[in-house]
């Protein structure tokens, strides 16, 4: 992987100290461990459904450590898990969406990994692809229309949110407004079962914001330090009135589409095993040990950390209650409503 | 119904349109499918599994995710002598669509004035009681029957699945069908075997009965024929109708209905206000008013935005067959 | 005057004229008087009270006329917009017809359904106009996947469309397809600098539409959209990329909106005269005029009688169309569906 030269023993470690090449490693087992945990609890029965981010880690755990919490927002979509857990949600709340219990952000009215946080800057987002993406233009606007120096948007999507109209529309307004505003697009090469080829005649993606006038960039999205490089960057341009950036992140969807997916009906077990070799889970464990940031000790210790933390999570939100049938009537307006007024 | 063979096979109704398009493409090399993950997925119910291998990539197109260029380019291949099926992936996705569906397919024809037409199905799954959420779980009937130039279809059973899916395809004009994701393998029935179509727009009396008419179509028409039959051991006898078609809609068979049992309970799982009930209410309002011996009575979905995916919200959201039998006994009773 | 020009001309290098014999020059030229004589039209019965509306192309005239001349009529297939007047002439539809739509009569194709300039024929292949900007370019493409389906070779589809409609959703959709599947289709923008009140620099965060084609992994082509033989000789060799199975182009002709955007519209509110009248020195219309008679194409008294017959065509068109009667309103019901399409049926 790039951020390290094995012949030369260097590591671009982008300025990150020690502290912070763990916070994104264990970051990235949270993650995969949270995602196999939905998975399991699927296959359980305990839950109808989950969704797969494995092969986001490093490009979500890097992106994450570009993000100022208290500051940006965060407009996500639904394989953000590792990212909405960089910015500060903890897996008892990623459990609770995954519960659908009353104690979850959205009450249990959305689909798992549909979170959203007020409090940590991070968007409530829909499953339809690219509808939030304006939502996030907007949120940039409004920014920006404040003066609110320092602040940005980072929005993410996939592959195949890059063919919704809404995704273009979005990138056009921001180029014209010249909005604090970070297009990351996590290329993972599948849209469902629709390979890129299908999806775009051009496969790099970062080549349209030349189109609309921006900075296009892309980078290895297997690598978190790259990401971390790239999307702070973009995010420092933008939080400094240096206008929109799109920045594309090569990565890969190891799982299925999702509980309710089998990938084996569009593509083989060989050539996901072939991008396993990747993988950048252990690539970067790889890397840290090689440069002692972490001995294998250390990461003996924060797997098992990680596993109980989510076992901790798992138990506490699956112990908590459903949301009552008369909350499907609460926040429809402000105030009580009836559609007919006496 | 026309049936060529008298033979028949048993299906759910995931088969019937597995079916039913299986049957199109090979008859007819103008017919071609679009949509999200259609071709080597086979589409997300594997409704077309192998039909890209069967009939090509050309045929069996797996478009990017756009949908607004899904109904769109449809349209475009209708009004040059294709005839496309177009798939939204689930009804809750079609609204990037609703230009291309309302402001261009339903109004082609009349535009051109007939110089152009845009022979047209766009498929997509819809409804709850599967866990879907707020994007997964959608009725959106409503959004479209105020259209003229469009047509909607939303069967039960796999009969009509087939014999409308058919018709739908056949039709000169554009068809929303809607298939009940619910009942795509709850419910089995036997289908003819051979081509075979119904028409649009002629509802289907599931059920004679003496003392209420319920009108109902997709999902509900199971739970309310359930609840309708679990009353005769009670002594009340209720009539089912399946509307099958939305628009165009049986005026005839709901007036029959209503003018001998002198009462009537439309259900529907979309929402209430503006659904499909208020216009057969306003309809047997203006043409029966005075053959009615009770209110008429809706029983739909809650005003509220969407079901939730915890259980307790869906299961609030939806009419189950008790509740709908509660609401007959206490029609019939009135 | 035109001695002196044809003096002048000998020694001049000879104008490109990209294979077109004098005859289609003249045709072109032709198109193009006949497209703003008509938009004129259209403008005077608004302002005499005998139309509520009409909308405008002048300065689009070079790259429809030219654009045109590249469209092989009884094979390609046409998907305009509304601002396509001189297009939809040069691909056959008649000044008659044109008025039919201006005057909204049951003789017109849409039978006064539609807007002025919302032309359709079948006949020649010129698809039904939608005013939803953009709306028609996922047609064009499905009507080439037609075409290509058809394994009909030679053929190709030509669809048009302003800058503001570069910035829907469905422009994005259309191109993208298109690429993907690399379809016999030509996306020609007649960039004009305004979507109604909007110029280019709210519109998009970089002038140039032509260069996003790159991002979609097609050809980007830019042309002076105020010169008809660069925009034919470009739009010529799109379609014919097309029609042999080279997929997909982006043509843009960079042209102006000398009128307002309709009758309804008041361009004074944001653009300055000075603007216009300056923009007005880049006319296609006298330029082309003065190109042929700078090479002898046409001698003076040509140009005079051209738009005489121009004229009378017109008059004519306008008296005939004029005197024919409305659709009646029995009309309003025909048509919805094949059958009635009634709602309620029984």
């Amino acid at each position: 992987m790039a951020s390290t030269d094995i012949a030369t023993g260097t590591l671009e470690r982008y300025g990150l100290r020690d502290e912070q090449l763990r916070a994104i490693f264990r970051n990235m087992l949270l993650q995969r461990q949270l995602d196999n945990r939905g998975f399991q609890l699927n296959r359980q029965g305990k839950v109808p459904f989950a969704l797969g981010s494995e092969g986001h880690e490093a490009l979500q755990a890097g992106a994450a450590m570009a993000f100022n919490r208290g500051s940006d927002v965060l407009a996500p979509y639904y394989r953000d898990l590792g990212l909405c857990l960089g910015i500060g949600l903890s897996p008892y709340e990623i459990m609770l969406s995954i519960f659908a219990r009353a104690a979850d952000h959205n009450g249990g009215r959305q689909f798992p990994n549909h979170y959203s946080s007020r409090a940590a800057g991070l968007m409530s987002f829909s499953s339809i692809l690219a509808a939030h993406l304006p939502h996030a233009v907007g949120a940039a606007y409004a920014i920006k229309y404040r003066g609110e120096a320092g602040r940005a948007v980072l929005a993410t999507c996939g592959d195949g949110t890059t063919s919704e109209g809404e995704w273009h529309e979005s990138m056009n307004f921001v180029a014209v407004h010249k909005l604090p505003f970070v297009m990351l697009v996590e290329n993972n090469e599948w849209a469902i079962s629709t390979p890129l080829e299908k999806q775009m005649a051009e496969p790099q993606i970062w080549k349209r914001a030349a189109g609309y006038g921006m900075p296009g960039r892309r980078f290895n999205g297997f690598d978190p330090l790259e990401t971390y490089a790239a999307v702070k960057d973009a995010m420092d341009r933008a939080r400094s009135g240096g206008g929109p950036t799109l920045i594309e992140g090569t990565c890969y969807r190891y799982l299925a589409h999702s509980t309710d997916d089998n990938d084996m009906t569009y593509r083989t077990r060989e050539a996901v095993l072939e991008r396993r070799k990747q993988d950048p889970v252990p690539a970067f464990e790889a890397v840290l040990v090689e440069h002692g940031v972490l001995t294998p000790g250390d990461v003996s210790a924060m797997r098992k950390d990680v596993l109980r933390e989510t076992n901790e999570a798992t138990d506490a939100a699956e112990a908590l209650p459903y949301p009552q049938p008369a909350d499907l009537y609460t926040h429809i307006y402000e105030g009580a409503w009836e559609p007919w007024q006496s | 119904m026309a049936v060529v063979s008298t033979q028949s096979s048993v299906m759910n109704n995931v088969e019937a349109v597995r079916a039913t398009l299986y049957e199109a493409m090979k008859n007819d090399d103008r017919t071609l499918i679009l949509g999200e993950d259609v071709g080597a997925r086979g589409n997300v119910f594997l409704i077309t599994k192998d039909f890209i291998n069967e009939f090509g990539p050309q045929r069996v197109i797996d478009t990017p995710i756009a949908e607004a260029s899904i109904v769109g380019i449809a349209v475009g291949m209708a009004m040059e002598g294709l005839r496309p099926i177009a798939e939204i992936q689930f009804a809750d996705f079609i609204y990037p669509s609703y230009n291309q569906i309302v402001g261009e397919a339903a109004k082609i024809r009349y535009r051109s004035n007939g110089e152009y037409t845009c022979p047209l199905v766009i498929r997509t799954p819809y409804g709850g009681g599967v866990r879907g959420a707020l994007s997964h779980s959608v009725s959106v009937e409503a959004l479209f029957y105020h259209v003229p130039g469009l047509k909607i279809v939303a069967p039960a059973f796999p009969a009509d699945v087939k014999g409308l899916l058919n018709a739908s395809i056949d039709d000169p004009d554009p068809v929303l069908f809607l298939e009940h994701k619910k009942t795509y393998r709850l419910i089995k029935g036997e289908v003819p075997n051979g081509h075979y179509t119904i028409p649009l727009g002629k509802a289907n009396l599931l059920k004679e009965g003496s003392q209420l008419t319920v009108v109902s179509y997709g999902l509900y028409v199971h739970w309310a024929l359930e609840a309708a039959i679990s009353l005769e051991q009670e002594g009340l006898s209720v009539e089912v109708i399946d509307l099958r078609s939305i628009r165009p809609m049986d005026k005839a068979a709901i007036l029959e209905s209503v003018r001998k049992t002198r009462k009537l309970l439309i259900v529907h799982e979309d929402n209430k206000f503006g659904g499909i009930g208020a216009e057969i209410s306003a309809m047997v309002a203006e043409e029966a008013l005075f053959d009615l011996d009770a209110p008429i009575r809706r029983l739909a979905a809650p005003d509220v935005p969407a079901m939730g995916y915890a259980m307790p919200l869906e299961e609030e959201y939806m009419s189950s067959p008790g509740e709908m039998a509660d609401a007959m006994r206490e029609m019939v009773k009135f | 005057m035109a001695t002196k020009q044809r003096a002048a001309s000998k020694t001049r290098v000879p104008f490109e004229r990209y294979g077109l014999t004098d005859g289609q020059l003249v045709a072109i030229f032709r198109t193009m008087l006949l497209q703003r004589m008509l938009e004129n039209r259209g403008f005077q019965l608004n302002r005499q009270g005998k139309i509520p509306f009409a909308s405008a192309s002048e300065g689009h005239e070079a790259v429809q006329a030219g654009a045109a001349m590249a469209f092989e009529r009884g094979k390609d297939i046409l998907v305009p917009y509304y601002r396509d007047l001189g297009l939809a002439l040069g691909i056959g539809v008649t000044p008659y017809e044109v008025l039919l739509s201006l005057f909204a009569r049951a003789a017109d194709h849409s039978a006064g359904r539609q807007f002025p300039h919302h032309y359709a024929s079948r006949r020649l292949g010129l698809h039904t106009i939608s005013s939803v900007i953009a709306a028609q370019l996922p047609h064009a493409v499905g009507a080439a996947y037609a075409l290509k389906q058809s394994g009909d070779g030679g053929r190709a589809v030509l669809t048009t469309f302003g800058d503001g409609a570069t910035s829907e959703g469905e422009w994005h959709e259309s191109l993208n397809f298109a690429a993907v599947h690399r379809l016999p289709v030509v996306f020609l923008c007649e960039n004009n600098e305004w979507a109604i009140s909007t110029p280019l620099d709210k519109q998009m965060g970089q002038p140039d539409i032509y260069k996003r084609a790159e991002g979609y992994g097609i050809p980007g082509i830019v042309v002076d959209g105020m010169d008809a033989l660069t925009c034919y000789s470009a739009v010529r060799d799109a379609l014919a990329r097309a029609r042999s199975g080279g997929g997909p182009s982006l043509v843009e002709a960079k042209c102006y909106r000398f009128l307002a955007h309709t009758t309804d519209d008041d361009d004074r509110a944001y653009r300055s005269r000075e603007e216009v009248a300056n923009r007005r020195k880049d006319d296609p219309v006298p330029r082309f005029e003065q190109l042929l008679l700078e090479y002898s194409i046409l001698e003076g008294q040509d140009v005079e009688a051209l738009k005489r017959g121009v004229l009378e065509e017109i008059n004519e068109a306008t008296d005939r169309a004029e005197a024919m009667p409305y659709p009646s309103p029995s009309h309003l019901y025909d048509g919805v569906c094949a059958d009635r399409g009634e709602p309620w049926l029984g």
